[in-house]
């Protein structure tokens, strides 16, 4: 296998605050490789959107980061700040959620990029960079004939092409995609979802591509990875994991996704734990139907199974790590509708 | 569980006694302010059709859908039921009386029965109540809060019933401590303190993670049968539509599109757009075959209504009927010289003149050349890529390409409004459904 485009080991960001550090990731791992889309699902707070960020360098004041992050060989944690932002944008590409509001009302699309290119791509001149523009524009499937028009002329679906674009104008290796298209409307989302699949085709750019909505990772990814309370619990193909879920979590997130095949609802009962007070043993065993008392004990390790996904599950062992009764089902206390999300 | 609660045997037929509410030809308009000289001069400025003519009736008991994509008017319609929103034309008739145009000062002991619930739970509680006094407040708004301790019961009687309980945990609570999806419970809490009869819930869920979604659609069912509610419920999302709902209304801009059971709906969708609705949406199953088939653009301006039906510029299915106009023929070019290379593409766009002076026209349409270039070449362009475009529906609309001096005129099919006509056991709003325009409908 070729060497990964970006490649995390034990990473863990923290914020401080008056309650102590609140570890919203806390030792994930995890390999993205040319031209592969992977998907980061789980719920609000499960410290998905502070991942994608910290591999941007695009961390608040207060931060910290520890562990490893390598883009092409390149360690970015511990990077000084300036030549993380020298790689942010021609390397490292992100395109934000909320397309409304990233695109300056008050300058043409042109100045937009021009900005863009003359920081990253200095001596382009005038003509290289329309050129370079117009060519990314395309792509996404905005009239070149439209480069002078502000943003307030554009729709929804189009601004977000428009922030496609410019991101894609530099060609990064990885793009970090924060929910592209929870604001768009469903018919526009299957347009940019099948836009960033052609991209993924042409440019061979590495994603990681940040959601809530399970359907749209089975549509665009190839690989899954969900977290929960700042870990990622299992991760594998997407077809795998969503087949035949082997983490509890994963498997309840998908039962309670209600679906056009629903027939019946489902839900988690509870909510994502307080992440600067997470439970002891596994951070799911007060949620868990399967939980036992060893996941109350002892936090689960990363096991890879034969499937090819690796999860951290205690159902799926060690054994060997295993205390005497440990498998024996947990009394769980009773989560009223009181303590719900 | 049931996925659906006592089917309602009112879908057909329906005897008076079953309608909750009876909406005819419903319209809300919004007046665009014009420019200064139109100002000035009284000239027409125009108007935001959100709402555009909607007929239906609401029967007791039932849960219908209203779904679409924003701009579809859906909100304004479910504003517009409770007069939150005056509507400018149409009849809405709620239990022998007449709603449009009634004054607040008479509507407002109507609201005991007409409820809302929001779609941003975190917008739609007063930060500074707690739940015991937001809850409590429309009870006193109504005069009907009696002594202390009556109201203290009532409110504890709701909360207990939305599940947010040991009840004395939440009575003095604030917004700001609650989760998202406990919000949303209090907002139901508020909007069925007063025992209504109907209640418009615009996205309850969207808002909420995924696994609280399933929480709050689960909630409404309960609420629905302790009540004995009827819903009207507003979402764009059609997997939670599909299970909730008795008959879904599926809305394009300001119009109700299709109509009908939600099985049908489901099963066999006939209106073109509801077919891509449908196969749009994402599925959790990377198995599954998903067309890739999707509409182009998006929903237009409500101001600037295209002609004949509304939906004929996305429609894979349109033919010459649905309304061609020269604002298709310039948004085709455009998409056109997105995928032509460079070289072919600055060729080609240096024949044509401004195309904005295609909008707005209807009928036949002049195309101006650019300077350098004439008519003859214009037509002769136009004429080489609808030979090329055989699938293009907008060429099924052309009747004719000709030249004249600095220009070419393209000559459209004149266009027709479809309206909601019963088809089955659905109503649809579409030519191919029309015996009038079979024989000119495209095949399937």
């Amino acid at each position: 296998m070729t060497e990964p485009v970006l490649a995390a080991e034990d990473l863990r960001v923290w914020y401080g605050t008056e309650r102590g550090p609140v570890r919203a990731v806390d030792g994930v791992s995890f390999e993205v490789h040319e031209g592969e889309t992977l998907g980061l699902v789980g719920e609000s707070g499960c410290g998905k959107s502070t991942l994608g960020r910290a591999i941007l360098g695009l961390l608040p004041r207060g931060a910290a980061m520890d562990g490893s992050l390598r883009f092409k060989g390149t360690e970015l944690v511990g990077l000084p700040r300036k030549e993380l932002e020298g790689m942010r944008g021609p390397e490292l590409g992100l395109v934000f959620q909320e397309p409304m509001t990233r695109l300056n009302p008050l300058m043409r699309i042109s100045e937009h990029f021009e900005e863009t290119l003359k920081i990253h791509e200095p001596g382009l001149g005038k003509k290289g960079m329309k050129e370079r523009a117009t060519e990314a524009l395309r792509h996404v499937g905005i009239p070149p004939s439209r480069y002078d028009h502000y943003p307030h002329e554009f729709s929804g679906g189009m601004r977000q092409r428009i922030m496609i674009a410019l991101t894609l104008v530099l060609r990064p290796a990885f793009m970090v995609a924060d929910e592209p298209t929870t604001a768009l409307d469903v018919l526009v989302e299957a347009q940019i979802l099948r836009l960033l699949g052609d991209l993924r085709q042409n440019f061979r750019t590495a994603m990681l591509l940040i959601t809530h909505n399970l359907g749209i990772v089975a549509e665009a990814c190839d690989r899954v990875a969900v977290m929960y309370a700042g870990r990622i619990v299992e991760i594998g193909d997407a077809r795998e994991v969503f087949a035949e879920p082997q983490h509890p979590y994963t498997r309840e997130l998908l039962a309670s996704t209600i679906s056009l095949h629903t027939t019946g609802l489902h839900s988690i009962p509870g909510a994502p734990p307080d992440l600067a007070d997470p439970p002891a043993g596994c951070r799911f065993h007060p949620r868990c139907p399967d939980a036992m008392r060893v996941c109350e004990q002892r936090e689960p390790v990363p096991v890879r199974l034969e499937t090819g996904q690796v999860t951290e599950c205690w159902l799926h062992g060690p054994a060997d790590r295993i205390p005497e009764n440990g498998t024996e089902p947990l009394e769980r206390e009773a989560i009223s509708v009181a303590d719900e999300a | 569980m049931p996925t659906k609660l006592e089917p309602q045997t009112a879908g057909e037929g329906a005897g008076s006694d079953d309608v909750l509410m009876d909406v005819r030809d419903l319209e809300v308009h919004f007046a665009l302010r014009g420019g200064i000289v139109s100002r000035f001069t009284g000239g027409p400025a125009g108007a935001v059709r959100a709402v555009d003519g909607v007929t239906f009736q609401l029967h007791k008991g039932e849960v219908l859908g209203l779904v679409g994509e924003s701009g579809s008017g859906k909100t304004t319609l479910g504003r517009a039921l409770l007069g939150l929103v005056p509507a400018t034309g149409g009849s809405i008739r709620y239990a022998g009386r007449e709603l449009v145009g009634l004054g607040e000062r008479r509507m407002r002991p109507l609201r005991r029965d007409l409820q809302m619930a929001f779609q941003d739970p975190h917008a739609s509680l007063n930060p500074s109540m707690d739940l015991q006094t937001a809850i409590g407040h429309p009870l006193r708004i109504h005069g009907m809060a009696g002594s202390d301790a009556e109201l203290r019961e009532k409110v504890t009687g709701a909360l207990e019933r939305v599940g947010l309980a040991p009840v004395e945990r939440f009575l003095t609570k604030f917004p700001a401590d609650l989760s998202g999806g406990q919000k949303q419970r209090a907002v139901f809490a508020r909007a069925t303190i007063m025992d209504p009869k109907l209640v418009v819930a615009d996205e309850p869920a969207s808002m909420l993670d995924m696994s609280v979604r399933a929480k709050i659609i689960e909630l409404m069912q309960g609420l629905k049968r302790e009540l004995g509610l009827t819903y009207v419920y507003i979402t764009h999302d059609l997997a939670t539509a599909k299970f909730f709902c008795d008959r879904i209304a599926i809305m394009y801009l300001g119009r109700i599109v299709e109509l009908g059971p939600t099985a049908e709906i489901f099963a066999n969708p006939r209106h073109p757009y509801t077919r891509s609705l449908l196969a749009a949406v994402p599925e959790p199953d990377p198995r599954a075959e998903v067309s890739r088939e999707v509409p182009r653009g998006e929903v237009p301006d409500a101001a600037v209504r295209p002609a004949g039906c509304s939906f004929h510029p996305r429609c894979p299915k349109a033919f010459a009927v649905c309304g061609w106009e020269g604002r298709d023929l310039r948004a085709l070019l455009e998409q056109r010289w997105t995928e032509l290379t460079e070289e072919a593409y600055l060729a080609e766009s240096a024949q044509f003149a401004d195309l904005a002076a295609l909008d707005g026209q209807v009928g036949t349409v002049t195309v101006p050349a650019a300077s350098g270039h004439d008519g003859e070449e214009v037509a002769a362009r136009l004429r080489r890529i609808r030979d090329e475009q055989t699938d293009e529906p907008l060429w099924r609309g052309v009747t004719d390409i000709a030249a004249s001096g600095t220009h070419a005129t393209v000559v459209f099919h004149a266009g027709t409004d479809p309206t909601l006509t019963e088809t089955g056991p659905v109503e649809v709003a579409c030519h191919l459904h029309d015996p009038q325009y079979q024989s000119q409908a495209p095949g399937t």
